[in-house]
């Protein structure tokens, strides 16, 4: 593997771009709202506590079972569904996936392209590298198409408009679609509808992504909401799929507790309104579907994290997004903060892999380890542990021999590692704590009132007259 | 735990974890107390409500002068090493049969689930560990779970906001216990209060390294903990006050939070009248 370190890319400005996303009062409101409501869609999916457990721990295994044979599964995925005249190819980065789609753009000669809704392929910056070579790739999902149209980035996995409110969206179509100005919610769908629905036939090649890749049968499951899916995967002539290596799993069997905890803890419905089962391109008698179907797998970082028996647990994800509805931080700065493709918790812990931790690193620490990730996640990803871990990475010395996790020690810092082993001399150390503590009550005047940002919002605590030490020692006597 | 209220359908927008199961031995004679490093330098008078309240109960509390931190700074920081050390030396301390009785979820959170991953790698230490797992309880949890403990009221009637410690809901399952206890207390009305179990934003090292996002985080805290109408505001864990307190202090506001021990003891101290039986 070439080293990509050689020339770092310029690290994530989280730190700036979360200040900028809390000045802004109307994002605060939008984020807050959709969270509470999608908050209360999902707590009225899962009425009963004790279901819900073991459905995520039912998850969890059926998840655990196919990334333990990721290998193989993916290999029978790909004989199976070579088999059923699906073309599979393999790529290991983004560059490669891209070049893979923009081949078989250019056997075809295809100009545009309908995309329905696709994290892999934002990944991939696909739009960006097809349009850099002329081919005009119009999403179809409508979150996808109102972001598309501000030259937006997602700010949800699932919904990514979700940043939006009605009446900025009323103004977008005003002003790109040349229609009245309505704060209508139906009209304004129906608006998106129409101007979509043109495009799909005048698509060369639909382009979607993969929720679950079935090995024993071949399949590809894509589940929607809008039809936009069914449709871009139907009706040009050309299907393409991308997906993550992790998507996979072994039968049809795995995909239905899967498929009922990803609804249920995404938008909070017991099932979308579209299952589409991709298996083979459109057969001789039959009427409809593409003529050709190509399935994608994207590495991308991904076999990083399934090297490591800890890390690996990141693959469980199954893309709901309810550690990112459910997340204070996510609450607050919304997606775009992140600077990444996968916000909220869920982009802390896989991104590191796919962008290795110098661009990344203050994102394992953009945590208050609330836990609530963690705690609605349908597979138990155990997140606040993997960022734990991550940060650990971080700020361990860099290594002189090369080492799995990219960018290890990205954070690490003389001056920290020395303040940390100071701490651990004190709190080793049961005369000199006592005297520190000590002379720190003693001292508590001279507490400064300002320490840099943490009293922009909260006077600087004040240590106490004397210590517990002292006082438990007074009331208990010495032990 | 049939005895514990069960929260009100709209209190949490988190569904509250499943009952434990653990199961609660008989009130000993002896416990030991660890303070933790917050409580130590910032709320010593917490600590010392602590021991009164064991005291009260006929428990015989320890004090190992020689305890200091939990290990958990370091360890949430990445610096696993530095949080192993530390944690050595509490394990040596707390060794024995006797509880170990915490003022604080995410210090108990430490030793019944963290020191496992600390000392993974170390077969022979993972038998103190698992002691001292076993024999850690949050305060409240052990008041109302151990000592059975049964509160008289002595104090006028007044509405009390609780903010239970993402630790102590996620990793304690000891969120409700503190609503138990106040309910005991017959001047006491429980206010719920919005987005109950949202992190209040402090986090350690969190509130430290992204002031702003814990700023924003605390400063609603706050007001949700005023919106409710409550006139005082109670919690287990000093972390969480420290961040809740300093902000509500450069707010200018006169609210305040305090250790739940504290107002135990307050409200049921022979000054207020009372006490227990
Ligand atoms: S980490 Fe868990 S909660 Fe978050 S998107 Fe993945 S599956 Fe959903």
């Amino acid at each position: 593997m070439s080293n990509p370190a050689q020339t770092p890319a310029q690290p994530i400005t989280f730190k700036r771009n979360a200040r900028e996303a809390l000045a802004d009062p109307q994002l605060r409101r939008n984020f807050r709202g959709a969270m509470d409501f999608l908050m209360d869609k999902r707590r009225s999916q899962f009425p009963d506590g004790d279901e819900l457990e073991r459905l995520r721990a039912f998850g969890n295994r059926v998840r655990a079972r196919a990334l333990s044979k990721l290998p193989e599964l993916l290999e029978r995925l790909d004989a199976n569904l070579s088999r059923n005249g699906v073309r599979v190819h393999w790529a290991e980065t983004v560059e490669e996936a891209n070049a893979i789609v923009h081949g078989i753009v250019e056997r075809h000669a295809a100009k545009k392209i309908i995309k329905g809704k696709s994290m892999v392929s934002e990944e991939m910056e696909m739009n960006h590298y097809l349009g850099d070579r002329g081919v005009d790739c119009l999403e179809s999902d409508m979150g996808e198409f109102i972001v598309q149209l501000r030259e937006e980035k997602p700010a949800h996995i699932i919904m990514p408009a979700i940043h939006l409110n009605a009446g900025q969206v009323a103004q977008l179509f005003h002003d790109k679609l040349d229609v009245d100005y309505t704060e209508d919610v139906d009209r304004l769908i129906q608006i998106g509808r129409e101007t979509l629905r043109r495009k799909f036939f005048e698509a060369d090649i639909g382009v979607s992504g993969v929720n679950f890749a079935i090995a024993e049968t071949g399949t590809l499951l894509l589940v929607e909401n809008e039809g936009n899916g069914r449709m871009s995967t139907t009706v040009p002539p050309v299907h393409i799929a991308v997906t993550g290596i992790e998507k996979v799993v072994e039968n049809l069997r795995d995909v239905i507790p899967l498929l009922s905890l990803l609804t249920r803890s995404a938008t909070g419905q017991a099932i979308t309104t579209y299952v589409n089962m991709i298996s083979s391109p459109r057969k001789a008698d039959e009427l409809d579907g593409p003529q050709e179907v190509h399935l994608v797998l994207l590495d991308n970082g991904r076999s990083q994290a399934f090297a490591d028996g800890e890390l690996r647990q990141t693959l469980n994800c199954i893309r709901c997004g309810a550690c990112m509805n459910h997340c204070p931080v996510y609450t607050r700065i919304g997606g775009h903060a992140y600077g990444t493709v996968y916000p909220g918790p869920i982009g802390k812990i896989i991104t590191p892999h796919m962008l290795g931790l110098e661009t990344t690193r203050d994102l394992p620490t953009a945590s208050s380890m609330c836990g609530a990730c963690g705690e609605v996640c349908p597979v138990k990803i155990p997140i606040p542990s993997l960022l734990r871990r991550l940060r650990e990475e971080a700020v361990r010395p860099p290594a002189a021999e090369p080492h799995h996790m990219r960018g290890q020690g990205a954070k690490y810092s003389k001056k920290e590692t020395m303040i940390w082993k100071a701490w651990r001399k004190l709190n080793t150390s049961p005369g000199l704590y006592r005297a520190a503590m000590y002379a720190g009550t003693r001292l508590r005047g001279l507490m400064p009132a300002n320490i840099g940002p943490w009293t922009e919002h909260r006077s600087a605590p004040k240590p106490a007259a004397r210590t517990l030490h002292e006082l438990a020692r007074e009331h208990l006597g010495d032990q | 735990m049939s005895h514990l209220p069960s929260a009100p359908a709209n209190a949490t927008r988190v569904a509250p974890p499943l009952e434990s199961g653990r199961a609660y031995p008989a009130k000993p004679a002896d416990v030991y107390l660890f303070g933790t490093c917050v409580v130590d330098v910032f709320f010593p008078g917490a600590g010392m409500d602590a021991i009164r309240l064991l005291e009260r109960e006929g428990v015989r509390v320890h004090f190992p002068q020689a305890q200091s931190c939990c290990g958990q700074p370091a360890y949430t920081s990445g610096y696993t090493d530095e949080a192993r050390e530390v944690a050595r030396a509490q394990l040596a301390l707390f060794a024995g049969e006797w509880p170990v009785v915490v003022p604080s979820g995410s210090c108990a959170g430490m030793f019944r689930h963290h020191y496992f991953e600390l000392f993974k790698d170390e077969p022979e230490t993972l038998e103190q560990v698992e002691s001292l797992a076993e024999r850690t309880f949050e305060l409240a949890e052990f008041l109302l779970e151990v000592c059975k403990v049964r509160l008289e009221d002595g104090g006028a009637p007044v509405k009390v906001a609780l903010h239970t410690s993402c630790s102590a809901r996620r990793e304690m399952n000891t969120h409700l216990h503190g609503r138990a206890l106040l309910a005991q207390l017959a001047g006491v009305e429980r206010v719920d209060h919005d987005h109950e179990s949202e992190c209040c934003g402090f986090g350690g090292s969190f509130s430290v390294r992204m002031p702003d996002i814990s700023g924003a985080m605390v400063r609603d805290k706050t007001a949700a903990l005023k919106g409710s109408g409550a006139a005082e505001v109670v919690s287990a864990d000093c972390g969480c006050l420290l961040n809740i307190n300093g902000c509500f202090e450069k707010q200018g506001d006169a609210l305040r939070g305090e250790h739940l021990a504290s107002f135990l003891l307050r409200r049921t101290s022979s000054a207020a009248q009372g006490g227990t039986k």
